[in-house]
């Protein structure tokens, strides 16, 4: 879906290989781009007011005015039609687009433009009664509520929002779903009574609380009693303190034909890592509010650069790559963190970065100023933030699951190399004994690992909110 | 003619003759020596070939308890020159096994492409596509078969600071998913452990 002032448009998208593409015919007619194929280059050009792309069949990549950004995939020549991935648009088209432009994958959203367009992620935190919805508007906005009997009305002063809502409803609260205008949340109530809401400020956004309580005792609860009790209920605070951790990337390894280790028992190690990523994920984004991406959501193969791709696109701020071990001695057992060794190359590429920053200009006036470090060793300037990291993931898996003759390690693990934030792997055990086989298929030790990754999270960011 | 012109005549064609007749033999030496069947017994002392020429060279193995590498010495064929040698060394780390209270950490059957070295001292260590195909995978095995091939090279090879493995003739992200192959890998002494050495 495209977000303009104007309105909401669809953007037709296919399915290639598990890519999600779109046809250049299409991003000239919704962008006013001009698209050329260049037959003695063997690519497709797309131009805009002097400003060109140039994507290539042959290389997962696209030159923007001569600088090469990565893509997950090359562009496709399909009947007489060019496609390319969506993450062009995002990627490619914006950096020669006059407004910005953002892609939100998870979200299916494209926003073209300065739109206001906080993530609203609603969740039912007990059933109670009374129930207790949360709604977290990230970056904060101001919103409000009404109640006519049967729901509640949830309006964000926003210009669209981008909504992650709970499956199923819970408790007194049958669904929560999107309104009609592309602003308002609808909470459908079963034998409730009106809500009790409050308001109070999180890192980086705003949350509002619905305590609803069920049809006959909403006369008698605690009206007068909590909220005129504090001198004045805080108005929504928009100068939040700053969000040192607001999204993490899960990276379940291997995938598709990709099997990774396996056990004696059938355990695979593709589908473990996506069984605990899933567990993590849940437990972080329903407890934290911390915005948790997976680089999969299913058994397919994705590459190492795709799944750093996704984690610096998405702008995260931890990315935490799952694995399952295997030796050639069956004896060995006991998980086992990494983060990545430096060769020399990537200590000098490291130095450079932090001798040589450039400024840029900022939409809207202004500089800011950047580190410059290549791509694919953009984990190097991190490297001292994934040690921390690290660590923390090692003390806390340490009373949870037992741990391997070297529990903490520096090796160079190809899917860190490129990941441009803080980032550690973890082997969670060796499929290769039997017996940790076993106990790695239950549910006791992927949430045992699962609560890990949350106490690391919690004590990591605390780390980066300490930092100056 | 005179007959000092035929005898002169007749000792040239003797000698041409000759020399034709050493040469032929010589070829013909030359030319089945190496396709004969070379057992000791067959042949005079004199015309043994010399026996093939060995280094003691340092090779890689797993510890007992699958958490190291191991240097063990072993002798590996002598090449006449770095590369010959570096072919000579990958092969015997591919191929021997190990002694009996360590383990291999190279999948058997994992066979030599080829050997090459750059201008810049990196070597090149071309495997056959059957290691990645065994691999168990896993971070810990994937990192043993990995610096057991690039220490190998690099302890015995001192003009050879940096190893780069490829598979099938082309450069490969990883073996099994997880140790970067991208570039060349320095020696690591982080994984070997010096209590068992033969």
């Amino acid at each position: 879906m495209l977000l303009t002032r104007e309105g909401r448009r669809p953007v037709p998208t296919i399915l290639q290989s598990g890519q999600e593409l779109v046809a250049l015919d299409d991003v000239a007619k919704l962008f006013q781009v001009t698209v050329r194929e260049d037959t003695l280059a063997g690519g497709v050009t797309v131009s805009y007011k002097g400003r060109s792309v140039v994507a290539s069949p042959d290389q997962p990549m696209a030159s923007v005015n001569g600088r090469l950004v990565s893509l997950p995939s090359a562009a496709v020549r399909i009947g007489n039609r060019w496609y390319v991935p969506v993450e062009f648009l995002g990627r490619a088209l914006a950096p020669i687009y006059d407004v910005p432009i953002e892609l939100r994958k998870p979200s299916r959203l494209v926003i073209v433009g300065t739109l206001r367009v906080p993530r609203v992620t609603a969740r039912i935190d007990s059933v109670g009664p009374p129930t207790r919805v949360t709604i977290d508007i990230v970056p904060a906005a101001p919103g409000s509520t009404s109640h006519d009997g049967s729901r509640v009305l949830v309006r964000i002063d926003a210009d669209a929002i981008d909504a992650t809502l709970p499956p199923q409803g819970g408790g007194l609260v049958e669904q929560i779903r999107t309104g009609d205008q592309p602003t308002v949340l609808v909470v459908q109530l079963r034998g409730a009574g009106p809500p009790n809401v409050s308001t109070s400020p999180i890192g980086g956004g705003s949350r509002m609380t619905l305590d609803i309580p069920a049809a006959g005792t909403q006369t008698t609860p605690e009206p007068p009693a909590p909220l005129p009790a504090e001198p004045a209920p805080p108005p929504p605070q928009l100068t939040t303190p700053r969000v040192a951790l607001a999204t993490m990337v899960i990276d379940p390894g291997h995938g598709g034909e990709e099997s990774g280790a396996r056990g004696s028992g059938g355990a695979i190690e593709k589908q473990l890592t996506l069984d605990v990523a899933r567990r993590a994920k849940t437990l972080i984004e329903t407890r934290l509010g911390i915005r948790v991406l997976l680089t999969r959501e299913d058994d397919r193969r994705v590459s190492p650069d795709e799944r750093a791709a996704a984690a610096n696109n998405s702008k995260a701020d931890v990315f935490i790559s799952l694995h399952a071990n295997a030796a050639f001695v069956p004896s060995v057992s006991g998980a086992e963190v990494f983060y990545l060794s430096l060769d020399p190359e990537m200590e000098a590429a490291r130095r450079e970065a932090q001798s040589q920053s450039a400024s840029l200009p900022v939409l809207g006036g202004g500089w800011r100023s950047i580190d410059v470090i290549r791509w694919d060793m953009a984990q190097a300037r991190h490297v001292e933030s994934s040690a921390v990291l690290a660590q923390l993931l090692e003390e806390e898996l340490r009373s949870r699951v037992p741990l391997g003759p070297r529990p903490l390690q520096q090796a160079p693990q190809r899917v860190l190399v490129g990941v441009n934030m803080p980032a550690a792997l973890i082997e969670m055990a060796y499929l290769s004994n039997a017996a940790q086989a076993r106990q790695a298929a239950s549910a006791e030790f992927q949430t045992g690992i699962a609560q890990a990754i949350y106490d690391t999270v919690l004590r990591f960011r605390s780390h980066l909110e300490a930092q100056p | 003619m005179t007959r000092r012109t035929i005898i002169s005549v007749v000792a040239g064609a003797l000698i041409v003759g000759l020399a034709a007749w050493a040469l032929t033999r010589g070829l013909e030496r030359l030319m089945t020596a190496p396709a004969e069947p070379t057992g000791p017994d067959k042949r005079p002392a004199a015309e043994q070939p010399a026996p093939v020429r060995h280094i003691t060279a340092t090779l890689f193995y797993g510890s007992q308890d699958g958490q190291a590498l191991v240097p063990v010495q072993r002798e590996v064929p002598f090449g006449e020159t770095p590369v010959a040698q570096g072919r000579q060394i990958v092969q015997a780390q591919l191929t021997q096994p190990p002694p009996s209270a360590l383990v291999a950490v190279v999948p058997p059957g994992s066979t030599l492409r080829n050997f090459y070295v750059t201008e810049r001292g990196d070597a090149f260590v071309d495997l056959g596509p059957e290691i990645v195909a065994s691999h168990p995978g896993g971070s810990a095995a994937e990192l043993l078969t990995v610096y057991a091939i690039v220490n190998a090279v690099t302890a015995n090879l001192p003009a050879i600071a940096r190893v780069q493995i490829l598979v099938d003739g082309k450069e490969v992200d990883t073996l099994a998913g997880h140790v970067d192959l991208r570039r060349p890998l320095q020696r690591n002494e982080a994984f070997v452990r010096q209590d068992g050495t033969e």
